[in-house]
Formats: C-alpha cells, sequence, structure tokens
C-alpha cells in the first residue's frame, strides 16, 4: 500500500503543476527557439547545428532547473502553510512516503516537461538540417543526463526547504545550481591552494553536486560519444546524491512540528 | 476498551527566533473518550483545543505525556486507519473538483480503488455538495468546504471523527445541519471528538464534555452533573404576602398578587416556611435551569486574547 500511495500523491503534484498551467513554459520554450532561427541563417550548415544543440539544450537545462527549484521550494511549505497536509498525513501516510512522493510528482512534472522541449528541439533540428544523422542519438544521452539533474536538483531544493524559507531554500538550490556546474574546476583551483583555504574548496566541490561530468552539451555539439562507462557512472551519481538529500530531508521532516 | 486515552500530555511551543521564550499552550491533560460517545472539547480560543488535536494527529510531538487511539499509542501508524479528522477552517487543493479531492483521499485512507468513486459520491450527498461534485474547489464558499472537510474525514468509515470547530463560520441553518450529521455519525457507533468555543452546540449534542482553559483542563463530566455543580439555585414563585422572604436579602420581583426570586438550594427549607408563615402560597420551587455559559464563565476569566462567546 505504501507504493500505491506514494503514486497517488506524485499523480497529484504531478496533476497540481498541469492545472496550475506550469506547462505554458514550454510555448515561451518555442518562442525562443523560433526568434533564435534567424541566427541561423547565414551560417553554413555544420555550424547551425553546433549552435542549434548548444542552444537548444541549455535552454531545455535552464527552463527545467527553473521549474524544478520553483516548484521545489513551494511542494513542502505550501501544503503546511495551506493545512492541506493535516488532512493528508492525519490518514496512513508515512511522512516520508509524503516527500518521496512530492519528490517522483515533480520528476514526473519534468519528465513531461522535458518531453515536449525535447521534440520541439528536435523538430527545430530536422527543420535545419533536413535530416537526422547517425551520431544525433547522443542528443538522447544528453538529455537524460539533463534529466538527471533535474532529479538531483529537486532532491537538493526539498532538503533545503526542509529547514529555511522558500527564498532562501531557492537560493541555496539556485547556487548549488550553478556551483554544482563548476565542480570540476572548482577541483582543479582547489589543486592552486594549500592549506585550510584548500580544504574548504575541495570540500565543496564534493559537497555539490557534479553537474559537470552530466554537462556533455558541448560534446554531443561536436558530435561527440557519450560513453557506456559514463552513462553508468552519472547514473550511479544521481541516484546515490538524490537519495542522500532524500534522506536527510527525510530525517528533518519526520521530526517536525506542523504548527 | 476506551477510545482516547491522554495522559498528562503537555506543549510547550517555542516562540521567537533569536530569543526564545516558551508557551505553555498545553499542560498536563489527562482525558479519557468512551467508545461511542459524543465529546465536546470546549475553551475560548487561545485555550489549546487545537494543540491538543495536533498532537493526537501526531502532526506535532508533545512535549510531555502520552496518548492512546483504540488502545494503540498514536505514534502507532494503525491508528490513522480509524481515525478522521477535520482541521481548524479547513483549506483543500483548489485545482480539484470535490469529487477528485475525495477519490484523493480515499486512495491515501487506502480504500479500494473500485469503491473510491462511488463513496465519494455517497460522502458528497450526505454532506450536501452532490450537486457540486464536478465543482473545482476554489469556487467553494467557505461553508461549503466544511462540507467537504466533513466529507473527506468520514471517506474512510472510521471509528472515531475528530472535528475542530466544526461549526464555526457557518451560518444557523449550516450549523444545525453539522449538528445534525454529528447525531447520525455517533447514532451509526462512530466515535466523535469535536472542539468548540460556541457552547450551545455543545450543550445540544455531547454526552460529556471538558473545558479547558489557558491549557488546563477545568472540569470534565456529563454535561448535567457539570451544571448542576454550577447551578444549586431554585426559582420561588408564591402568591400574596410578598414581603414574606425580604429576610434573605434577595431581589423580589413582584408583578400583581405574585412575587418571584432566586435563592439558594440551602434556603430552600426556610423559604418554604417563611412564605406559609406570612400567609403566603407557594405555587413553585424549582431548580434554577443552569446554562452550560454559567459554568463556562465560572471557570474562564476571559483574559488576554480569550474570547467567550455564546451564540
Ligand atoms: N505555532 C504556535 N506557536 C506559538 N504559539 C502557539 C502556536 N499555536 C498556538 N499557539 C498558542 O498556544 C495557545 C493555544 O492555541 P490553540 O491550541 O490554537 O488554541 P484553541 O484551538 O483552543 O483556540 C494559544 O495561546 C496560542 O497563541
Ligand atoms: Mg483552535
Amino acid at each position: 500500500m505504501t507504493t500505491s500511495r506514494i503514486g497517488h500523491i506524485a499523480y497529484n503534484t504531478f496533476r497540481e503543476a498541469v492545472r496550475d498551467r506550469v506547462l505554458y513554459n514550454l510555448i515561451f520554450f518555442a518562442l525562443l527557439l523560433l526568434a533564435s532561427t534567424p541566427l541561423f541563417g547565414k551560417i553554413s550548415i555544420g555550424l547551425e547545428r553546433i549552435v542549434l544543440v548548444n542552444l537548444g539544450l541549455t535552454a531545455v537545462t535552464i527552463f527545467g532547473m527553473l521549474i524544478s527549484i520553483f516548484i521545489g521550494i513551494g511542494l513542502v511549505s505550501k501544503e503546511i502553510d495551506k493545512k492541506t497536509l493535516y488532512t493528508v498525513l492525519s490518514r496512513p501516510v508515512r511522512r516520508w512516503e509524503f516527500i518521496l512522493g512530492k519528490y517522483f510528482g515533480l520528476g514526473l512534472t519534468l519528465l513531461v516537461n522535458t518531453f515536449f522541449m525535447a521534440v520541439g528541439f528536435l523538430a527545430a533540428l530536422l527543420y535545419i538540417a533536413h535530416g537526422f544523422q547517425r551520431s544525433d542519438v547522443q542528443l538522447l544521452g544528453a538529455l537524460y543526463f539533463i534529466m538527471l539533474q533535474f532529479m538531483v536538483i529537486i532532491a537538493i531544493t526539498l532538503l533545503f526547504s526542509s529547514f529555511s524559507s522558500p527564498m532562501l531554500s531557492a537560493l541555496f538550490a539556485f547556487g548549488y545550481f550553478v556551483i554544482g556546474n563548476f565542480a570540476e574546476e572548482l577541483r582543479g583551483a582547489a589543486n592552486l591552494l594549500d592549506g585550510v583555504s584548500r580544504a574548504i574548496v575541495l570540500g565543496i566541490s564534493y559537497l555539490v553536486p557534479n553537474f559537470t561530468a552530466m554537462n556533455v552539451i558541448s560534446q554531443v555539439a561536436h558530435s561527440e560519444g557519450i560513453t557506456g562507462a559514463l552513462l553508468l557512472q552519472n547514473s550511479l551519481y544521481a541516484i546515490f546524491y538524490s537519495a542522500a538529500a532524500l534522506s536527510a530531508a527525510i530525517l528533518i521532516f519526520e521530526n517536525r512540528d506542523l504548527k | 476498551m476506551s477510545a482516547i486515552e491522554i495522559s498528562n500530555l503537555a506543549k510547550t511551543y517555542q516562540v521567537g527566533f533569536f530569543r526564545k521564550t516558551e508557551k505553555a499552550a498545553l499542560k498536563n491533560l489527562t482525558l479519557e473518550v468512551h467508545e461511542g460517545e459524543i465529546f465536546g472539547y470546549l475553551g475560548p480560543n487561545g485555550a489549546g483545543k487545537t494543540t491538543t488535536l495536533k498532537l493526537l494527529m501526531g502532526l506535532m510531538f508533545p512535549t510531555a505525556g502520552t496518548a492512546s487511539i483504540l488502545g494503540r499509542p498514536i505514534s502507532d501508524p494503525q491508528v490513522k486507519r480509524s481515525i478522521g479528522f477535520l482541521p481548524e477552517q479547513p483549506y483543500f487543493y483548489d485545482y480539484l473538483t470535490a469529487r477528485e479531492l475525495l477519490e484523493y483521499y480515499a486512495s491515501l485512507s487506502d480504500v479500494p480503488a473500485k469503491e473510491r468513486s462511488s463513496r465519494a459520491q455517497r460522502m458528497l450527498d450526505r454532506v450536501g455538495l452532490g450537486g457540486a461534485a464536478n465543482t473545482q474547489l476554489r469556487k467553494f464558499s467557505k461553508g461549503m468546504l466544511q462540507r467537504a472537510g466533513i466529507a473527506q474525514a468520514i471517506i474512510h468509515d472510521p471509528k472515531i471523527v475528530f472535528l475542530d470547530e466544526p461549526m464555526s463560520g457557518l451560518d444557523p441553518i449550516g450549523r444545525r445541519e453539522v449538528r445534525d450529521l454529528i447525531q447520525e455519525l455517533n447514532d451509526e457507533g462512530k466515535t466523535v471528538f469535536f472542539s468548540t468555543h460556541i457552547l450551545s452546540d455543545a450543550e445540544t449534542l455531547c454526552d460529556r464534555v471538558a473545558v479547558l482553559n489557558r491549557g488546563e483542563l477545568q472540569g470534565v463530566g456529563v454535561v448535567a452533573d457539570l451544571l448542576a455543580e454550577t447551578v444549586g439555585k431554585r426559582e420561588v414563585i408564591w402568591e400574596g404576602a410578598s414581603t414574606a422572604l425580604d429576610a434573605l436579602g434577595t431581589k423580589v420581583k413582584i408583578v400583581g398578587d405574585i412575587a418571584r426570586t432566586v435563592i439558594d438550594d440551602r434556603q430552600a427549607d426556610a423559604a418554604i416556611d417563611a412564605i406559609r408563615h406570612a400567609g403566603g402560597r407557594l405555587k413553585s420551587l424549582m431548580p434554577v435551569q443552569g446554562a452550560l455559559e454559567d459554568y463556562f464563565l465560572k471557570h474562564t476569566e476571559p483574559g488576554a486574547g480569550a474570547e467567550v462567546k455564546s451564540e
């Protein structure tokens, strides 16, 4: 019954996002792609493709990340503020089931959202390149990694919002996302330092999610392949990182007074 | 087995962020509610009623004490299968229709999938929302939300129903309907525990009541017993000899030949003698019909923020 309750909470979270017209951002996404087509006017086919892939996948990432954070900060706090949580937790719903339901619900929202953005993006690609090439399969890998980033950022947002205000949580999560994108650069920079500052920078670089490894946009833009090893490594990393963040969020939430 | 058993339950809130002060919202509450009764939990605003209910629902954790429901500690997840809860001033997912809301709650209460939709419809009919089943909750009035709230509290057929201020914010007809509904639920064998700051609601409905003020239990018992304790006065009506009871020093009202006054129970014999002695004729000697309000007023000084309301 646990899985069924988690499923229902997830579905309700998804339904809320759909009815609050969150998916309207897709229209902006389409407009953005449309507005950017003049950019491709005069450049050669090869370059066009590189620019479009870079632009398109970066837009997918940023749109999805914003949705993850802005819905994520309200997932729990809104239910507490509006007291809808009272009528959920006075049922056989465990607090951890509620958190997981919320997590997967927003994950589902992003999956659907990303799917539509991907369709728009691939249509634009088809339009300028007049066909797909073999290496375009790599694009699916890049989209998969983007989705993994969303799942990690949602877990982190849930964790932050379990102990801080929505505004602060958004700020923290956004900071995490940005720093996470420079995780490997940070690691490199740490080696140039020494002593305490080196330890601190190194610590941060391992604490933030390593989004550098999950960002393969420029590789796929240049039709470089994604290795099976990277696929496996990123999948496991995202699962463990999300699980750790969710466990911490649950631990905090389990003991919280809902005043 | 008792429906609810609360022992030495206490809750202290931490108030303030930088300089923490403590606010004792509930002090050492010990209370037992029997199976099958309608139990009224009375107290002015700020008495600690909502705090108690949130503790029982596991939404907050007590500072001290324990509570059990149907013989199981409230921390046992199994407890949640047999209870229903209507929060104070309920608010629901406003993007759902009433039917969707109830089906969602039914699924969270593990009601089998094939029963959910028929139960949702039945509950909506029962609380008078049958016609609004497909309306989004954002379009509901306060009274309709309250009804939806009651429907969600009973959708899974719980043994005990907890209602926090179920009649507040309703018009007289709505209040009457909620009262009838509580009575019906009780007739079906459910235990009903409801809080209110409106005395008349409790007076007509409850088997027993508890009175709470500033986090402390003032008394608990059968309504009639509590009233007997408060009152202990009798109304005397007699004919002729209107000055017969002047010695008792009570205020006498005289209309024509009939005199009327209210005396202490203990003075009853003396009063009868005095009237007869003065040549008057005793017409009636009745205990004053006390109101729960008298008890309430006596045990709750309306201090800062507290407000006693009777309607
Ligand atoms: N979240 C809270 N933080 C601090 N104090 C609170 C909180 N909730 C209630 N209180 C205080 O606890 C007391 C009891 O409140 P409550 O249980 O809501 O009373 P009632 O439901 O009887 O009106 C009140 O004095 C109230 O101000
Ligand atoms: Mg209250």
